[in-house]
């Protein structure tokens, strides 16, 4: 089954400028695909079709090259984020203190699953590695806002801050 | 402005007069600062998100309000440790270690410190069952019982500052490697030193070091391993974040020694902190003429670049890390050829990871006897560990190789969090395994750790306590390897998988003894037959928990019970009909809807008692925790 | 030159010496000692992930794999204890505890890699079970391809051909982990993707996850409706490998035996695809004169291969005043049984129903491509695979091997050896050669053999001395190959006046409908050259060798009128169209 985001591309000219250009300087870079995707991820905010034909495009590489290798990492995404991007930390630290009962709760009060985005784009969610706030654990995240030693009962108001 | 050695040396010596202070260097230093205090304010991970930024943007604010620029001096550095009791803020000279900080408290410090000289006492960090409040961070047993080697800078310097990393002997080692020793004489001393990778398998450095200069190739890489990815482990993000020139010197010394131009530092794209400081560095490093041609007009020619991973664990392997930087899926390749020989696009290559090359350069400027004087025969030196689970302290300590894992627990950790009982720890994340509480005088060293089942690994150590259950603990991490197979090898790719859903077979109560049997077939031939280091330990938190805690697994198994109440198909919520008093509020909770009333009055209760329908139950626990009378038990 | 060195090792007891760089498994094999592999192809998949080649290396930490670890001084292997048999079997039993295990109705029954290791190490097929990593509907969008991905075992052998054998990359490895899947990007269907559909990922799976799209029914139906004349026409290469298919040696020719085959199936007429590839010739000669004398674009490049023809049309467009516009052979054919053999024999083109047994499986899709169809009807009804013949054959229960030796039938039955060598790579031009330099010159040709431009490797060079005129031609078989061409006439590098291009390594002897051979005989047969052999072998023994020389051509052109005339053109010739990667 093809895999598409389901939502319509609507990417400007400039940031098509802008990507062609840093893929300009990518091209001569041994092993630039990589940068290439960061870039790309980053002026577009996800790596739908469109975008990753240019990379494959500009680099000469085949789309499925391109493709191959997005879907190996999961920090590329071929599913636009929401606006708040929700992070609930799953590494050891956290999910020996309860992570797993957050992220249930997250998913609960928004309906989608992690990897979702809501259907009016505000939120999406995400279960993370470890971020490295072990020391606050279990943690959460939303956008660049951290949510230290919360319990499942602190979901709600955590969101509601964003509605 | 490009520097020469001379000029480095007086920036060293200038910028000393400043930080002395901070007394952790025995600086011979006749100038003295003319800032009375300076206020460090812990910019790691862990207090950057508990907001130590606003802290420090509000310590600005107010002394330049209260005037007080020229004698206060704020300084964010990099992780002091302690991330439990973070944000973390410490003043010096009385070396105050103020903890749990918030925006608020700042005007007393201000106030009451910064002007009166007093010390806030009410904000002083506490420490142990006593509370007791200790002044200084040096003073406490979190920090007395550590050796700091490849964290003495972390906390101490601004490491955006690259002064203040040349006036704690930075870039000495590279001048002294540059000036007075040849190629050789630099890997002598690092094979001598007894340096091992403290990546994970503990390979000698300075083998790899001679492997790399003696392979033949016009062109030979340097890289840095910054894709720390165990769950639970940053200790080289502190590094990064910390003291990031460090990572660089010694990567220019390693470029030197090995006879390489070129050098990559492949870092977690999850690290922004820790990416931000390294592009400073590089910065200030090239600006010096420290990083590029002609470094300090030596002669010497070096760069660095840094390349971002993207989220896959397995880059933390080798051959896969250098198959990333190329650009690919980051797949493992068969060794031979090791990367030594044929590496990174296909040239001689020598990695090492953050931990391992923030020792080199002590190592070249204190001498091998000195760094081999820390840890045990085949363990030399120190190692990083960061302390997580149910611990008290919660941070990153460092230790001389061998010290006891009891040491580490209850001394440094201060034990564990209200009143439980230890019950394991766990270390080397996914690759290692559980060590249980009748280990807990297990030296930590490479074999020692090897010999009981787990391994050093990167230098996660979470603590476990009663409530834990090892099944589930096991579950986790080789869910996080399924997660994180490449999906080249069969042995990983369908081993693991069919390994994890034997395992939750037992976390569901549908297992047989059998099935355990199967499970370490199945473990050990993952072992001996998967392609990368990533499958190869992945069986080792399934192996060593069957190994120490197989009543556990017996229990699943067998009782379909399990003891620590957490694999939830086996859970039972039950009422005490003799403690309910018949208040309902377990039942306006329920989601399921399946707690009703029953007809039974307990003795002294008006109200009858109510009951839960197991079949319906989802087992969330919402029952358990809204009863005021503790009437609900889950097992 | 410095002396290789050569390493001294054991392996099960027994000393071997290899030169270094040997891998374990060439040295096993130097041994007498078999150990099995499924992802491994030399040069091209040397990956080590299937895990099937494990042993034992004493003093190594854990098993390693045969396939890519390299002898050393000294070293003593066990290929055969009990606990590399028992860690192979494993490795099997969990491949097929992810494997879609309908074997018995599989195409690939008994002819499959992992079924015959499953048999030979005893495996249990049910001892593992768990999730499926792959329940997709298998992938029939295509009109030459099936993927069914329930089957793959991601040995990778497709990517790997498919990337470095024909640099398209149109299949790759997506996801990670269990989810690992082979597929184009965006898990598209290969309809979607810019595949050249050479069917080579076809030939080396090892299971059944791959197979051409079966026509064998369309041949039947055609075959019991009494309203229809049915043809049938074999390619070259098809008789130089149909015989693999019933157990004789690689290379041998069974022209006779298939003829007779064809006509017990039921075909009306047989007649021979060989006599398109002269028809091609003919015309492709004539417009190579033309376009030498006229000033038209060269290099001139050959069109009798799809697959090339689609590679071109997606990646090298620009190259397309470059191409030869005749049809190809298959094509020819088809046109002329419905147009020149109709009219002649009274019979509507509408009841004509004309198949194909091709070792190509982007004949298929060739066949549906537009200006196909001179009479008013397709060209090409129905084409089957060398592999789908040998299917209808042993389904109609004839005794291949027992059969008598058939004779075609007339007049398109008729061919010259020339026609014969098409099935191996530098065969088209070779046969082009031999009637263009008699045009060209007005003298016959007495030794009309081009040795220089055959053989197996990839790109192939000469210049012939052509009446005073220096001509010089290049051939390359396999995209990879192909690709350095193109690029070097893109760039305007190339100095060549005429070139032939084959989408399969090897030429069509090599084709993606080809008998499929198992990893050890692909790596360790040259069969390409086997294959070759007996097309070669054919030629030299007929006593027609130059298209030219065919009697029926000559009919032909009565129907048609002049050599690259209007009424060749408009049956003989066709257009290429611009495709679109994305």
């Amino acid at each position: 089954m093809a895999k598409t985001s389901g939502v319509p591309f609507n990417g400007t000219k400039e940031q098509e400028e802008k990507l062609r250009a840093k893929l300009h300087e990518l091209k001569s870079v041994q092993g630039g695909l990589m940068p290439a995707l960061q870039e790309a991820q980053e002026i577009y905010g996800y790596l739908p079709k469109e975008v990753q034909i240019i990379v494959a495009e500009e680099l000469g590489l085949s789309l499925s090259e391109v493709y191959g290798v997005v879907s190996f990492y999961s920090q590329f995404t071929i599913v636009p984020k929401g606006k708040y991007k929700i992070g609930v930390c799953l590494g050891t630290a956290c999910y020996v203190k309860g992570s797993g009962d957050i992220l249930a709760e997250v998913e609960k009060v928004l309906g989608i699953s992690a990897g979702q985005i809501t259907s009016d784009a505000k939120f999406s969610i995400d279960a993370t590695r470890c971020i490295g706030c072990c020391g606050l654990a279990p943690v959460m995240t939303v956008n660049d806002d951290v949510y230290g030693r919360i319990t499942p009962k602190d979901v709600n108001g955590i969101l509601a801050k964003y509605n | 402005m490009k520097k020469t050695v001379q000029d480095i040396n007086l920036i060293r010596e200038k910028t000393q007069s400043r930080i002395a202070m901070r007394g952790h260097g025995s600086f011979d230093t006749g100038e003295v600062s003319h800032y009375k205090r300076q206020v460090l304010i812990c910019g790691g991970t862990g207090c950057h998100s508990n907001k130590s930024s606003q802290i420090l943007a509000e310590f600005n604010r107010q002394i330049k309000e209260k005037g007080l620029e020229n004698d206060v001096l704020t300084v964010m550095t990099g992780c002091f440790g302690l991330c439990a009791a973070g944000p973390v803020v410490i003043v010096y000279p009385e070396g105050a270690f103020y903890s749990r900080m918030t925006v608020e408290d700042v005007t007393e410090i201000v106030d009451e410190h910064l002007i009166k000289g007093n010390i806030v006492e009410r904000l002083l960090h506490e420490e142990g069952e006593g509370k007791e409040k200790v002044v200084a961070l040096s003073d406490t047993n979190f920090y007395k019982k550590q050796t700091r080697v490849a964290l003495r800078n972390c906390g101490v310097i601004d490491p955006e500052n690259i002064d203040e990393y040349i006036a704690y002997d930075g870039y000495q080692a590279l001048i002294k490697a540059l000036t007075t020793m040849d190629r050789q004489e630099v890997i002598d001393v690092i094979l001598k030193s007894g340096l091992r990778g403290r990546g994970g398998a503990g390979f000698p450095t300075g083998r790899k070091w001679q492997f790399t200069k003696d392979a033949v190739g016009d062109i030979k890489y340097v890289c840095c391993n910054a894709d720390e990815g165990d769950p639970g482990a940053f200790m080289d993000r502190s590094v990064l974040e910390g003291d990031p020139h460090a990572v660089l010197e010694a990567m220019s010394i390693a470029g030197y020694a090995i006879g390489a131009t070129q050098g990559y530092i492949y870092v977690r794209a999850e690290y922004p902190i820790a990416v931000h400081r390294l592009k400073v560095a590089i910065k200030q490093a090239k600006e010096y003429g420290l990083l590029g041609e002609n470094v300090l007009g030596l002669g010497f020619n070096f760069d660095i670049e840094i390349r971002l991973g993207a989220g896959a664990f397995v880059c933390g392997e080798e051959t896969a890390l250098m198959t990333s930087i190329e650009g690919n899926r980051g797949e493992p390749r068969p060794r031979p050829p090791f990367p030594a020989i044929k590496g990174l696009f296909g040239k001689p290559t020598l990695l090492n990871n953050v931990e391992t090359y923030a020792n080199v350069a002590q190592i070249i400027l204190k001498g091998a006897d000195w760094f081999s004087s820390f840890g045990t025969e085949k363990s030399k030196g120190t190692k990083v560990f960061a302390l997580g689970g149910k611990i008290n302290n919660t941070g990153l300590v460092e230790i001389p190789m061998g010290t006891p894992l009891r040491k580490v627990i209850e001394d440094i950790g201060g034990g564990i969090p209200n009143g439980k009982k230890f019950k394991a720890a766990q270390t080397g994340g996914p690759s290692g395994g559980c060590i249980p509480a009748s280990l807990i005088d297990t030296p930590i060293d490479y074999e020692s750790l090897i010999s009981i089942g787990s391994m050093m690994g990167s230098g996660g150590l979470i603590v476990m306590d009663e409530d834990n259950c090892m099944v589930d603990i096991a579950k986790f991490f080789l869910e996080f390897t399924v997660d994180e197979s490449c999906g080249k090898c069969t042995a990983c790719r369908v081993g693991t998988r069919r390994l994890l859903e034997l395992l939750t077979k037992v976390t569901e109560g549908t297992a047989t003894m059998e099935t355990l049997d199967e499970m370490e077939k199945l473990c050990y031939y993952i072992k001996d037959n998967s392609l990368c280091g990533l499958g190869q330990t992945a069986p080792n938190p399934v192996l060593s928990t069957l190994r120490y805690f197989r009543d556990e697994y017996i229990a699943h198994v067998k009782d379909k019970k399990c003891p620590a109440g957490v694999c939830k198909k086996l859970l039972q919520f039950k009422i005490d009909k003799d403690k309910c008093i018949g208040c309902g509020m377990c039942a306006r909770n329920c989601p399921a809807s399946c707690i009703s009333k029953t007809d039974y009055i307990a003795e002294g209760h008006k109200l009858p008692s109510y009951e839960i329908d197991s079949t319906k139950c989802v087992k969330c626990g919402a029952c358990m925790a809204n009863c005021k009378f503790h009437a609900i038990s889950k097992g | 030159m410095s002396d290789i060195k050569m390493i001294n090792l054991k392996i099960n007891g027994i000393d071997v010496t290899v030169p270094a760089g040997t891998t374990i498994l060439e040295a096993a094999k130097v041994a007498g000692i078999n150990i099995p592999t499924l992802c491994y192809m030399k040069g091209i998949n040397e990956i080590g992930a299937c895990r099937i080649c494990v042993v034992e290396v004493k003093g190594a930490r854990s098993m390693v794999a045969a396939c890519v670890y390299p002898v050393s001084e000294g070293m003593e292997v066990t290929t055969n204890s009990d606990k590399v048999i028992a860690a192979r079997k494993t490795t099997l039993e969990l491949l097929l505890s992810d494997h879609r295990k309908d074997c018995l109705s599989c195409e690939r029954n008994l002819n499959c890699e992992l079924q015959k290791l499953s048999n030979e190490y005893g495996c249990n097929a049910y001892r593992f079970r768990g999730v499926s990593s792959k329940t997709d509907a298998p992938d029939t969008t295509t009109d030459y391809l099936v993927r069914d991905n329930t089957k793959c075992i991601l040995c990778r052998r497709c990517v790997a051909t498919c990337n470095k054998v024909q640099t398209v990359a149109v299949i790759g490895a997506n996801e990670r982990g269990f989810k690992t899947n082979i597929n184009c990007a965006f898990e598209e269907n290969l309809e979607n993707s810019p595949c050249v559909a050479c069917g080579q990922c076809i030939n080396v799976c090892p299971t059944g996850a791959l197979h051409e799209r079966y026509e064998i029914n369309d041949v039947k139906k055609a075959l019991a409706d009494p309203e229809k004349t049915v043809i049938v026409a074999a390619a070259p290469a098809v008789r130089a490998a149909l015989g693999e298919e019933f157990g004789n040696p690689i290379g041998t020719n069974v022209e006779g035996k298939m003829v007779t085959a064809l006509r017990r199936i039921g075909f009306d007429k047989v007649f021979d695809v060989n006599f398109g590839a002269d028809m091609t010739i003919i015309e492709e000669s004539n417009e190579f004169i033309n376009r030498v004398k006229n000033g038209g674009t060269l290099p001139m490049i050959t069109s009798c291969s799809p697959g090339w023809v689609r590679y071109m049309e997606f990646y090298y467009p620009d190259l397309i005043p470059n191409f030869s516009t005749c049809k190809s052979p298959q094509q020819m054919f088809g046109a002329l049984c419905k147009t020149y053999w109709a009219e002649k024999n009274g019979v509507d083109p509408k009841n004509i129903f004309v198949v194909t047994i091709m070792p190509c499986v982007a004949k298929k899709a060739e066949k549906l491509r537009d200006h196909q169809n001179a009479s008013g009807y397709p060209d090409i009804d129905a084409v089957l695979t060398t592999r789908e013949l040998a299917k209808l054959i042993k389904e109609k229960g004839i005794m291949f091997n027992d059969l008598p030796e058939g004779e075609l039938d007339n007049p398109m039955g008729e061919f010259s050896g020339a026609g014969v060598i098409f099935g191996a790579s530098g065969g088209v031009m070779e046969a082009a050669l031999r009637t263009a330099v008699e045009k060209l010159t007005g003298e016959e040709l007495k030794k009309p053999d081009f040795t220089e431009i055959r053989g197996m490797e990839g790109v192939k060079e000469a210049v012939y001395d052509v009446a005073g005129m220096k001509v010089k031609v290049a051939v390359a078989s396999g995209l990879s190959n192909a690709k350095k061409i193109c690029d070097l006439i893109r760039n305007g590098k190339a100095d060549y006046q005429f070139v032939e291009i084959m989408c399969c390594p090897g030429g069509c002897i090599n084709g993606g409908g080809q008998p499929i051979l198992d990893a050890y005989t692909r790596r360790n047969v040259d069969y390409k050259t086997l294959r070759a052999g007996a097309l070669y072998s054919e030629d030299s023994k007929k006593a027609l060798r130059k298209s030219h020389d065919n009697p029926v051509i000559k009919d032909v052109y009565d129907y048609l009128g002049e050599i690259g005339g209007h009424k060749a053109h408009k049956i003989l010739h066709t257009e290429y169209v611009v495709r679109k990667k994305y």
